[in-house]
């Protein structure tokens, strides 16, 4: 595992200017024991460019809690970098102290009692007071939004994101990049790209029919005296791991060859400064960084990791802003004659309860709710257990769904996608359908129920498991591991595909799973068209109805090896 | 150009369980296409480019180019497939680029080959892994 020593190392070796983070900042409130907006926002104004990321807000219009990973495994070459470092090796590698807000913010560990105490995260209107405020630093600093931003809570599906669209067109982004956005369907995000005051940049979308680019491949923008070009890169598995005859026309992919030409491209334009607006997830950023010369600077996302700082490949700077809203990430350059010269770097934490609604934002993110609030606010039931979905296999939320998929659906196994979204719920919270929505809302959302023999099963869980675990990060495509109900299984991730996955186990019989019997099993999200079933919102709704008070307890059904 | 289509397994959800199978008799297949192809000769690598996706997006029609300036053909082969021939691409001494881009079907996951014969008769070879999976799951 890299030390911290290590990585501030390689952080000076890049030069000997090269800046600070906001690390240190954060020690010093911890050491106060006292949250300010001031404090939060203080930096100390840096160069001559600034860039405000925020990536992944799925949605997410109100303060939510929001669990960081427990397990986030790296394979291969990977193996004990961040963001592959979780709970107390995270806070001993950035020196964070447990119990502070920072720890609350960026780990799973104590999560329920910080959460009590610091409060919820996010929330539009709190991030568009930081931009605010970053903006009246810097009056021309770029907001860069690296996507899954119309998709994810249940007025956004109602509306087909114009929620979203409404209120970030009020946060004037300087442009975008994109993933579950074409879950929209085709005819719908053109429509909305169409009315966009800024580019929906993808220079790795392309038309799969002609095999010509699809969307503006990068935009220059001017600012403090130097040429900044921004590139944007879609998810590359757009097809694969989500319903690709939703956008027929569409081919997607790393496209690394590509990205490396509009590189050499708006280099021979001028640009002083490369920037790369992802969805790639990290890893796959950590090797396009490593392959593609000429890039300064990787905003990432896809994979919601929060690092409070860069992380250094070469001479290019990975950005990790976390995701619903939770971070925003400030970074200020100094750009001379197309060289990068320093940085400082803070990951500004949108504590809710601490940064000032943005007012006009506030009551434009009301106004967008109000037509659905009875129905929001509707509760279904009441939580005694944590509820969290991320995290590499099965988290609470997931299996509150599948316990309802085996019920209502009467299966003997569960399938829940590995999605990366999706807020807590602290023990005690009553479960709304908002809640409900901000853990399954989609536009393919059908509960199949179909029969499956062992062997189909294991097959699917090795495909699977390989998008999440083949130590090649342009082979993985895809979220966290499918969730399993009903059925255990040993997981070893060292394993080539094929070989990893062992001891299935039928858990209502404790017997081995046969390869070739046949199983009924329930789950939802496939990605084939005409896919049948009740959305999966309605089953999770009466099986908290029915039962009122939902217990999930911890899941020990997995086993994981090699790690 | 020729394409042989024959044999290549219809792509579906019964192919799914042979997804990481290698296929025994076509990898050997593959092999004695090459020795076939450069009579026994030693490829080298370098001066070939074959680009293809990671991941396929559909199995049955993947997009993939080579590219080796200064070749007088080029063999691709898919080297898990049934049968694992593809197609050789010819030039003449008028083409203005040795390169050449088409769709394949693949079973499952494999490796395409491609291998240029130079002008100077030498051989060269590059090949790459093209990932065909289930899909679903994304993030």
């Amino acid at each position: 595992m890299i030390s911290r020593r290590d990585f501030l190392q390689a952080a000076v070796a890049a030069s000997a200017v090269y800046g600070a983070s906001g690390v240190g900042n954060w020690a010093r409130l911890a050491a106060q024991q006292a949250l300010t907006q001031d404090q939060l926002l203080n930096f100390d104004t840096f160069g001559n460019v600034t860039l405000i990321h925020v990536t992944d807000i799925h949605g997410q219009l109100k303060p939510l809690w929001f669990r960081e990973p427990e397990i986030n495994l790296g394979v291969g070459a990977v193996n004990g970098l961040p963001p592959h470092v979780t709970g107390q090796d995270f806070l001993k590698m950035f020196n964070l102290a447990p119990g502070t807000p920072h720890a609350y913010a960026l780990s799973h560990v104590d999560f329920v009692s910080l959460a009590r105490a610091y409060g919820k995260m996010g929330g539009l209107d709190r991030v568009a007071s930081v931009v605010n405020a970053i903006r009246s630093d810097r009056p021309d600093a770029l907001l860069l939004d690296g996507g899954d931003t119309w998709h994810g809570s249940y007025t956004c599906l109602k509306t087909q994101a114009q929620d979203m669209v409404n209120v970030m067109n009020a946060l004037k982004p300087d442009a975008m990049t994109s993933h579950w956005e074409f879950t929209l369907g085709i005819d719908r995000v053109t429509e909305i790209v169409e009315g966009l005051d800024f580019p929906f940049l993808g220079a790795n979308v392309f038309d799969a029919e002609w095999d010509e680019p699809a969307y503006e491949p990068y935009k220059m923008f001017d600012r403090g005296g130097a040429k900044i070009a921004v590139i944007g890169q879609a998810f590359p598995y757009m097809p694969i791991a989500n319903p690709g005859w939703m956008f027929p026309g569409l081919s997607f992919g790393v496209r690394e060859e590509r990205m490396a030409e509009v590189v050499a491209e708006v280099r021979d334009a001028g640009a002083d400064l490369v920037v790369v607006l992802s969805h790639n997830g990290f890893d796959t950023d950590r090797k396009m960084a490593a392959q593609v010369p000429g890039i300064d600077v990787i905003l990432t996302g896809h994979t919601h990791d929060a690092l409070p700082e860069p992380v250094l490949v070469g001479k290019t700077m990975l950005i990790a802003s976390g995701s619903n809203g939770k971070f925003v990430t400030r970074l200020d350059l100094d750009v001379q004659n197309g060289q990068l010269l320093g940085f400082r770097h803070k990951l500004i934490p949108v504590f809710s309860d601490v940064i000032e609604p943005d007012a006009e934002m506030a009551s434009l993110i009301d106004e967008q709710r109000a037509p659905y609030k009875a129905e929001l606010d509707e509760v279904l039931g009441t939580t005694d257990s944590l509820l969290y979905r991320r995290g590499n296999f099965n988290g609470t939320w997931d299996d509150l769904i599948c316990n309802a998929l085996i019920d209502e659906r009467e299966a003997d196994i569960a399938l829940s996608p590995g999605f990366r979204w999706g807020p807590s719920l602290l023990p005690g919270d009553p479960i709304t359908r908002e809640d409900v929505f901000n853990a399954t809302s989609m536009s393919y959302p059908n509960a199949y129920r179909s029969e499956m023999t062992g062997e189909m099963l294991h097959v699917i869980l090795e495909d699977v498991a390989d998008n999440l675990f083949n130590p090649d990060p342009y082979y993985q495509q895809g979220g966290d591991m499918v969730r399993v109900g009903g059925m255990g299984y040993q997981i070893d991730v060292s394993k080539p595909q094929g070989s990893r996955i062992t001891n299935m186990t039928l858990l209502k019989t404790g017997e081995v799973i046969d390869p070739s019997k046949t199983y009924v099993v329930s789950g939802w999200a496939s990605v084939n068209e005409g896919t049948e079933g009740p959305p999966i919102w309605d089953v999770v709704e009466t099986y908290v109805k029915r039962m009122g008070t939902v217990h999930v307890d911890p899941n020990k059904s997995v086993k994981v090896v090699g790690a | 150009m020729d394409f042989t289509r024959r044999g290549v397994l219809a792509v579906g959800a019964g192919v799914a369980a042979t997804l990481m199978l290698p296929v025994r008799g076509a990898m050997a297949a593959t092999e004695d296409k090459i020795a076939a192809f450069t009579g026994g000769a030693a490829t080298g690598t370098g001066g070939i480019t074959l680009t293809s996706p990671e991941i396929a997006e559909n199995g049955n029609t993947v997009p993939i180019e080579v590219d080796a300036p200064g070749a007088v053909s080029i063999l691709v082969l898919a080297a898990g497939n049934p049968t694992p021939d593809v197609c050789t691409f010819g030039f003449g001494p008028l083409s203005g680029a040795q390169r050449a881009s088409t769709r394949i079907r693949l079973a499952g996951t494999q490796d395409v080959i491609a291998v240029a014969k130079m002008a100077d008769g030498s051989f060269v070879r590059a090949q790459n892994t093209v990932k065909v999976t289930i899909g679903g799951c994304g993030g």
